[in-house]
């Protein structure tokens, strides 16, 4: 296997490394890829949409259809992990707590668990103390991730950024919560529910926007006729459902996101993780 | 001696992406734990966005942001000409592929937990002799 294996892939990669001779230049304008479309998306982006980040509209504009199928299948991946591994409800065999005034760990085993309370404390079954320094950095730096983040959202018309991009830093966030801390306190905040929500949210604004343009003019994710409801002229009116449509891509990727790690590091339980 | 010089300057960025490509193509054909051909798997996709990356560069072109786009100058902007800016649509295709790419990865990966919750292994031969047994 290992011989036939070196033997494909050297057969494979000397092909790819000759046939590299006819392919353009590093740098070159005049090759190919760069004929035929983009110069049209770069000439007359700014008239058709007033949105001066050309990847931006085309992403969301000239290519709508495109990014609402990728957003779709965002969620469809999420919908994957949470169906091949959430497990809903299952005995725990034992769990362990730690009595706060003493610094005592306890296993309890059965069903009786301590009530809530103040000196009791549930840990992982792997739990380390937790190290002041990564919590406390951690717990600074969470706000000012989220801030970059809705700002790499909104600004994605006049600088790079927009929703994909954007949504991965929120998710990002959560997820640093949830390593510096544990599991449980993050699914608190943000509930496995509320990620599942969004997470159809986001492709719903997405979809929404594009029918409610079909419903006022005639054309699926047209923004032109978001015009009189938006209060603007029509071009405008596009670089406004452009955002609109960010908003809803950088919901759903940030839930997604965010339910996929709480799924991967449990294994499904979402009762201990990483 | 010039001419070799600046063949290597044109196609070295070509040679990389090659070498990357092979280097996951392999971890996926030898490699026996799954973890480590899903890694390979995700290697073989750098290589492949980084491959569509290059081909939109152009040579003292700058990111596809029209300058003075924003309308907040004063400057009467001139007509965008297409040889300034890099072609936006590679950036277009790979960024949402990136994300598409890690939102698939989790599914490998969730896939490569359940194996291993039915079979206590992720090592293929083991798998395999589990499954023939």
């Amino acid at each position: 296997m290992k011989t036939l294996g070196q033997i494909t892939v050297l057969f494979c990669g000397g092909l790819l490394l000759f046939f590299t001779s006819d392919f353009p230049d590093f740098g070159d304008a005049n090759s190919p890829a760069s004929l035929h479309l983009s110069p049209y998306f770069i000439e007359n982006t700014l008239k058709d949409t007033a949105v001066p980040n050309v990847v931006t509209a085309i992403l969301a504009d000239y290519r709508g259809y495109d990014t609402m199928f990728e957003t779709t299948v965002i969620l469809t991946a999420g919908l994957a992990c949470f169906l091949l591994l959430r497990i809903p409800k299952r005995e725990v065999k034992s769990r362990y707590y730690l009595h706060e005034p003493t610094g005592v760990t306890l296993r309890f085993e059965g069903d009786k668990y301590p009530q809530k309370s103040d000196v009791f404390k549930r840990i992982d079954s792997n739990w380390v103390p937790y190290d002041l320094i990564i919590n406390f950095t951690c717990r600074l730096l969470i706000h000012f991730i989220q801030i970059f983040a809705l700002y790499v959202v909104a600004h994605g018309h006049y600088s790079p950024g927009g929703g994909f991009q954007g949504g991965v830093v929120l998710g990002a966030s959560v997820i640093l919560f949830a390593i510096s801390g544990n599991l449980r306190a993050a699914i608190k905040r943000f509930g496995e529910k509320t990620a599942a929500l969004f997470s159809a949210a986001g492709v719903f604004i997405y979809a929404g926007t594009g029918a409610l343009c079909m419903m006022i003019g005639e054309h699926f994710l047209n923004y032109n006729f978001l015009s009189p409801l938006l209060g603007t002229d029509r071009i405008m009116a596009r670089s406004h459902g452009i955002f609109i449509v960010e908003i809803g891509v950088a919901v759903t990727v940030m839930a997604v996101m965010i339910w996929i790690y709480y799924n991967l590091s449990s294994a499904g339980k979402q009762d201990e993780g990483l | 001696m010039e001419q070799i010089l600046s063949f290597i300057a044109a196609k070295a960025n070509y040679w990389a992406y090659v070498i990357l490509l092979m280097v996951g193509l392999y971890a996926m054909i030898v490699k026996n734990n799954l973890v480590k051909k899903i890694v390979g798997m995700v290697i073989f996709q750098t290589a492949v966005i980084l491959f569509y990356v290059s081909i939109g560069y152009k040579t003292g072109g700058t990111i596809p942001i029209i300058i003075y786009g924003d309308g907040h100058n004063s400057i009467i902007e001139p007509a965008a000409k297409a040889v300034d800016y890099i072609n936006p649509l590679p950036h277009v295709l790979m960024l949402t592929a990136i994300v598409v790419g890690v939102a698939t990865l989790g599914v490998a990966l969730a896939l490569a937990i359940k194996v291993y919750q039915e079979y206590g292994t992720l090592e293929e031969d083991e798998i395999n002799k589990k499954i023939r047994a």
